[in-house]
């Protein structure tokens, strides 16, 4: 019997193999993501009973209502914070990630470990952590008014900076990763060959590192930006009445003011968004070989 | 080239590196104008010496001087130097024209300046025509040649070159030998070499020293390390050399006659100048393959030294046949005859044959 050899066994039924690879999760991604995504957006366009169900028609009205200045205002925040986060998260996590990158191979695997540590523990019960930081009474006002800096306690806790400050802490991580693995394969005499061409450490930075890590730093503040704008967890715990995410809007038409059709239709533009903003940000990523054809 | 003014300057550099020391009490000069290498197999700390003069790596004693200047606390972007990377370190996000305008544009310089002098560098290393490209598009050499380029534009007191033809293959090496000493000579700027190579410091450079274990042993001339080496190291290290331990005998004016236990007879040599040997002190003698002659007969002509063997091996290598001859139990030498008379086989394996040699070209080593 003809035992034909791997190569030749994948050339010959190259076609089926690779369909019968993808099957499990197209699938589970078809039944799973998919479908219940094309009901969100068929849903989006029907109208609201009475009691809060669903009334099989189409209208745009669901749509029209976001027109509305409270929704735009509920966005414009969201994206500010979102935004706001991103930034925080880039200016601590570059120098976070340069450093473990440089680091002897032994010690960044520490670090990476150290970065990840967090994700052991479960992300409600590292916000309530938060929430027994930030109060009134809390661990970090206690401490600043033993040492004597400040003299009354801050309100800290349900407001949009304890919301930045929960979200930068739990997904500052998912920036530092792919800035690490950028700098990482950054050539590193780059370096040393801008600072012989009388670059300073500035110019240094500008105009060889961060042009040469672009892909890893627009990859961590997507893998930053996308969740933070659909965060709900964190507002809902250490926001307050006011600072009110489009993630908490989406989940309160949803559960309490059961308007599925306008919690659909806001969770469509979201998508749409954050859709728009990423196929914007994977052109500007390519890789210098391929815009180079463009050009 | 006697009154050139000094380049560079370093006395007993020492740099460690945990306990072993990288490079051990360092001291050389480099002239101005010169073509200097700095020659040694891989870990002689050839390449640290380059790194401290470049700034990269901070000595742990000594001074380096450029120009007269200390460059102590001096940070690379600050030195009057410019480094060509072994691997090139090109910055790939860069045109070729942008890569050399890169030292200029950190400079200051104007604008208009910019675009002229990187014409005149692309020129120089001739390579006018790929201004637009990006390093991934060039070929190795190509790419070497924006390196030099991007160093030379900014006109540095001295350009450091690190392994330069150590990526190219090897007849593009041969060409950017030559091509490299004439852009030194076009350039008028002192050149710093590193190589692991022999042959390339020998044809490119002035004056080259050569490293051991974080040592200078010899600086001098290629020809002087070459016809006069001081140690067995450098006879080693430059070309191929035959060696012959023994004990002088006798001493007669200025030829000394040595008596070695691979050998059955006594072997005269002339002692150069001022050697400080006596009778019973233990040399090594240093022949090279191309000073050696075959012959079948035993009697040379006068200040000839002729020692009986028989071939071991033939090696043909084109232009060269390399005999290896047996003189002894344990002594076997290298000897290179040029194939210049076509049609003669020469000699093979087990005639017997006459080695010969006069008696000045051989070297003596006081161990």
């Amino acid at each position: 019997m003809k035992i034909p050899s791997p190569a030749g066994w994948a050339e010959s039924s190259g076609r089926t193999v690779s369909w019968w690879l993808l099957g499990p999760g197209l699938l589970w991604m078809g039944l799973l993501f998919f479908v219940p995504l094309c009901l969100v957006v068929v849903i989006s366009f029907a109208g609201r009973g009475t009691y809060g169900g669903i009334v099989w028609s189409f209208s745009l009205t669901n749509y029209l209502d976001l027109l509305h200045p409270l929704y735009a205002r509920i966005l414009g925040q969201s994206i500010l914070m979102a935004a706001g986060t991103t930034l925080l998260c880039l200016i601590m996590g570059f120098p976070l990630a340069y450093y473990i990158a440089r680091a002897a191979p032994g010690r960044q695997r520490i670090w990476l470990l150290l970065v990840m540590i967090p994700f052991w523990t479960n992300f409600l019960v590292r916000t309530y952590a938060w929430m027994f930081i930030l109060r009134t009474e809390g661990l970090l006002n206690t401490l600043l008014l033993k040492l004597g800096l400040i003299a009354a306690p801050i309100e800290l806790l349900y407001s949009n900076t304890a919301v930045v400050i929960g979200l930068v802490y739990g997904y500052l991580p998912f920036m530092v990763l792919p800035l690490y693995v950028a700098l990482e394969r950054m050539d590193r005499t780059l370096v040393e060959a801008a600072w012989d061409l009388y670059a300073t450490r500035w110019a240094v930075f500008w105009r060889i590192i961060l042009p040469l890590t672009r892909p890893g730093v627009i990859a961590g503040c997507l893998l930053v930006f996308i969740p933070s704008l659909g965060a709900f967890l964190t507002p809902d715990l250490l926001g307050g009445a006011r600072s009110m995410m489009i993630g908490n809007l989406i989940q309160h038409e949803f559960l309490v003011a059961r308007d599925w059709p306008l919690g659909a239709a806001i969770s469509c533009v979201l998508m749409l968004c954050v859709v728009g903003m990423m196929s914007w940000s994977l052109r500007t990523a390519k890789p210098l070989s391929q815009r180079e054809h463009e050009s | 080239m006697v009154d050139q003014p000094t380049s560079i300057d370093i006395a007993s550099l020492v740099k460690r590196h945990g306990a072993t020391l990288a490079v051990d009490h360092v001291s050389l000069s480099v002239r101005r104008g010169e073509f200097f290498s700095l020659l040694g197999p891989s870990g002689a700390g050839k390449t640290s010496v380059l790194r401290m003069i470049a700034g990269f790596e901070t000595p742990d004693e000594g001074t380096i001087r450029i120009d007269g200047r200390s460059m102590e606390a001096v940070p690379p972007n600050r030195r009057p130097v410019n480094l060509v990377f072994q691997s090139y370190a090109l910055f790939p996000h860069l045109t070729v024209a942008e890569n050399v305008a890169f030292g200029p544009r950190m400079q200051g310089a104007p604008r208009g300046e910019i675009t002229s002098r990187v014409r005149v560098a692309l020129d120089m290393v001739k390579l006018t025509s790929k201004e637009e490209r990006l390093p991934a598009q060039l070929s190795g050499g190509e790419q070497q040649r924006v390196a030099l380029a991007r160093a030379l534009v900014n006109r540095p007191a001295v350009l450091l070159l690190d392994e330069p033809l150590s990526a190219l293959d090897q007849q593009l090496r041969q060409e950017m030998q030559v091509e490299l000493k004439s852009i030194q000579e076009r350039a008028g700027c002192t050149f710093v070499c590193v190589t692991h190579h022999q042959e390339e410091a020998l044809t490119m450079s002035d004056r080259v020293a050569v490293m051991h274990q974080g040592r200078v042993l010899q600086i001098g001339s290629p020809q002087d390390l070459y016809e006069s080496p001081t140690t067995a190291f450098v006879a080693r290290f430059i070309g191929v050399s035959n060696e012959l331990r023994g004990i002088v005998r006798r001493i007669d004016g200025d030829r000394a006659l040595v008596q070695s236990p691979d050998l059955t007879g006594e072997i005269r040599i002339v002692l150069p100048i001022h050697t400080p040997v006596r009778e019973g002190s233990a040399v090594t003698v240093l022949l090279r393959p191309e000073r050696l002659r075959l012959s079948t007969e035993a009697r040379g002509l006068s200040g000839e030294q002729s020692l009986a063997a028989s071939v071991d091996k033939v090696l043909y290598s084109g232009s060269d046949r390399h005999y290896m001859v047996r003189l002894g139990e344990r002594l076997v030498w290298n000897v290179r005859v040029p194939n210049d008379e076509s049609g003669r086989n020469g000699l093979v394996r087990g005639n017997a044959i006459h080695v010969r040699w006069q008696v000045s070209d051989a070297v003596v080593l006081i161990e």
